[in-house]
């Protein structure tokens, strides 16, 4: 009996594996093991025209940091790869913190809406978040470019004389991206909001906690697993941005999306590129990582 | 008395925050769909009403075959991306948890977690050895490409679907000596078709919406309507981009309001 049974569970698995197979290999070969080539180019030398010599070296990686020069050959601190860094890091995570600001408030509207509006307001807000990334930066574009609609308004209205110039600076690239990963910060909150029971709002102000206090001490103890969630799902995409920043940002204001790019076109070092492929891919582990650990702790608040 | 008045719910400034989002959030979408109406060429001053870009829009050769393009990689990709996610998620749903399930998991859903760019890349390298090792420089490329990253959004939907799914009726098929095949075909796969049919649109409308991952794959000449628009940006945008856009806008709230109806709880 106990034979029969572990078979039948074998030959179940069997099949399991079977079926998943071919999505399997369709993975590996256009997803996962491209990835391994990716490190393995890493650890090449650049060829003169793209592409790369088949030698070792571990100039890829040490260039992201610092570039040799070419006459002395010494290492210095490569000041513009810093640059491009700390501006993707720093959007990033401005991005996050504005989102999460504007994003709080909107999930929790949603929330507290009766059931059949709810449906209306999620589907609302759904709708950007399907459309088009190339459409929503384009449409952004039209409202804050120097012709645009904001400052056409602003100037018919005398408030201003001249154009505001914020298409290619780095609050464009804010705006854009702050825009464009709204709806991501909001589905993951209402999901933790949705959960969460409204009476344990009434018995702490029974008990006289101030709205403050509730806010603190009851309301984002049990949202926190959708603010983890959340502030994962913009800032990923954020760090990697590819569209927003090269349409908004402009030449000078690249992010690390751009940076890759720019190392397998014009700048022709692809190992460089590798390189900051991997690294971007390893810090968007380590976050989705400290993710699902915090979600897992976190997954029964009232435990 | 007064205690009864507080709703716990109703926090001051939130209600005015979130009208004043979704207000934002529409606002570039609207002004995008307008102009794209307009009678002159600015995006900020309206002239009056005009389908002329439209017009221009249809007329150009360029946007024709980047919108076939996009057209027949987005049908190839969602049929292959559902085909497989179906399997795939007949294999990981009903049955008791299996050794390599998380692997499963694991690559299934990786294109939602490797950032666009380094999937990009690591595409451009893998797939221009292949050019050059076989010659061929045809659409199988960004086929391929978009049904892998469309994988994961194809299982999802499905996975649901199946999960939410009483076995009992399967059950009762087979003691009614229905054979496996029959039971599949007769009880299974109509109990699943909505969450397929969810699975193959939002797969369509996925691969019809990506950009970088099509710019880094595409060989020369093989714009489809996203790469094409992005090509536009580097000179000054025309409304013929913003008819573009509104077209494909449409497109996508048709699907996805398909998506809604086929995926809503049964009351």
């Amino acid at each position: 009996m106990r034979d029969a049974e572990t078979e039948a569970a074998t030959r179940s698995a069997r099949r399991a594996w079977l079926l998943s197979a071919p999505a399997l290999a369709l993975l590996f070969f256009a997803a996962s093991g491209p990835l391994l080539i990716v490190l393995v180019y890493s650890f090449l030398a650049p060829g003169t025209y793209g592409n790369v010599v088949w030698e070792f070296s571990w100039d890829g990686w040490v260039s992201i940091l610092y570039t040799r020069d070419i006459f002395d050959g010494t290492l210095k601190l490569a000041d513009a790869h810093l640059t491009i860094f700390w501006r993707s890091v720093k959007l990033s995570l401005m991005t996050t913190l504005i989102t999460f600001a504007v994003g709080f408030p909107t999930a929790w509207f949603i929330a507290t809406r009766p059931p059949q509006q709810r449906a209306m307001w999620l589907f609302l807000i759904t709708i950007p978040f399907w459309t088009n990334l190339l459409i929503r930066t384009f449409a952004i574009n039209e409202v804050i470019r120097n012709e645009g609609l904001m400052n056409t308004v602003l100037i018919k209205l005398g408030l201003i004389a001249r154009p505001i110039q914020l298409v290619y600076t780095d609050t464009a690239v804010l705006i854009g991206m702050t825009y464009v990963y709204l709806p991501l910060m909001v589905l993951p909150l209402f999901a933790a909001i949705d959960r969460f029971d409204m009476r344990l709002l009434e018995a702490a102000h029974d008990l006289y906690a101030s709205r403050m206090a509730i806010l603190r001490r009851v309301i984002l103890p049990i949202v926190k697993p959708g603010i983890i969630a959340g502030s994962i799902l913009v800032f990923v995409p954020s760090l990697g941005a590819y569209v927003t920043p090269r349409v908004l940002g402009g030449g000078k204001n690249m992010m690390i999306g751009n940076f890759i790019e720019l190392q397998f076109g014009q700048g022709r070092n692809w190992p460089l590129g590798a390189a900051i492929s991997m690294t971007l891919l390893v810090i968007v582990m380590g976050a989705l990582l400290v993710y699902v650990r915090v979600a897992n702790r976190g997954s029964n608040p009232h435990g | 008395m007064a205690e009864r008045s507080f709703s716990a719910s109703y926090l001051p400034g939130f209600a005015t925050v979130a009208i004043v989002a979704f207000v934002l959030l529409y606002l570039p979408i609207a002004t995008l769909v307008t102009f794209s109406f307009n009678a002159g060429k600015s995006v900020a001053v309206w002239e009056g009403f005009s389908l002329h870009w439209y017009g221009d829009a249809w007329k150009n050769q360029a946007i024709k075959d980047a919108t076939v393009r996009s057209l027949v990689i987005a049908s190839f990709a969602a049929a292959i991306a559902t085909t497989l996610a179906t399997m795939a998620a007949l294999a990981t749903t009903r049955r008791k948890a299996f050794k390599g399930q998380t692997f499963i998991y694991v690559v299934i859903n990786q294109p939602l977690m490797v950032p666009e760019i380094v999937t990009a890349v690591a595409l451009l390298i893998f797939f221009a050895q292949i050019k050059v090792a076989t010659g061929y420089q045809g659409l199988g490329y960004l086929i391929v490409a978009h049904s892998a990253f469309c994988i994961p959004f194809a299982y999802l939907p499905i996975r649901a679907r199946l999960e939410g799914m009483d076995l009992t009726l399967e059950t009762a098929a087979a003691d009614l000596y229905a054979t496996p095949w029959q039971t599949f075909r007769r009880v299974t796969l109509p109990l699943m078709a909505p969450g397929i049919a969810a699975g193959a649109m939002l797969s369509f409308v996925i691969s019809l919406d990506d950009v970088v991952i099509t710019e880094f794959v595409k060989s020369g000449g093989q714009d489809t309507l996203p790469t094409y628009m992005l090509g536009q940006m580097r000179r000054a945008i025309t409304p013929e981009v913003n008819a573009i856009s509104t077209a494909l806008l449409a497109l996508t709230v048709v699907l996805l309001t398909a998506f809604f109806l086929l995926t809503r709880k049964r009351t």
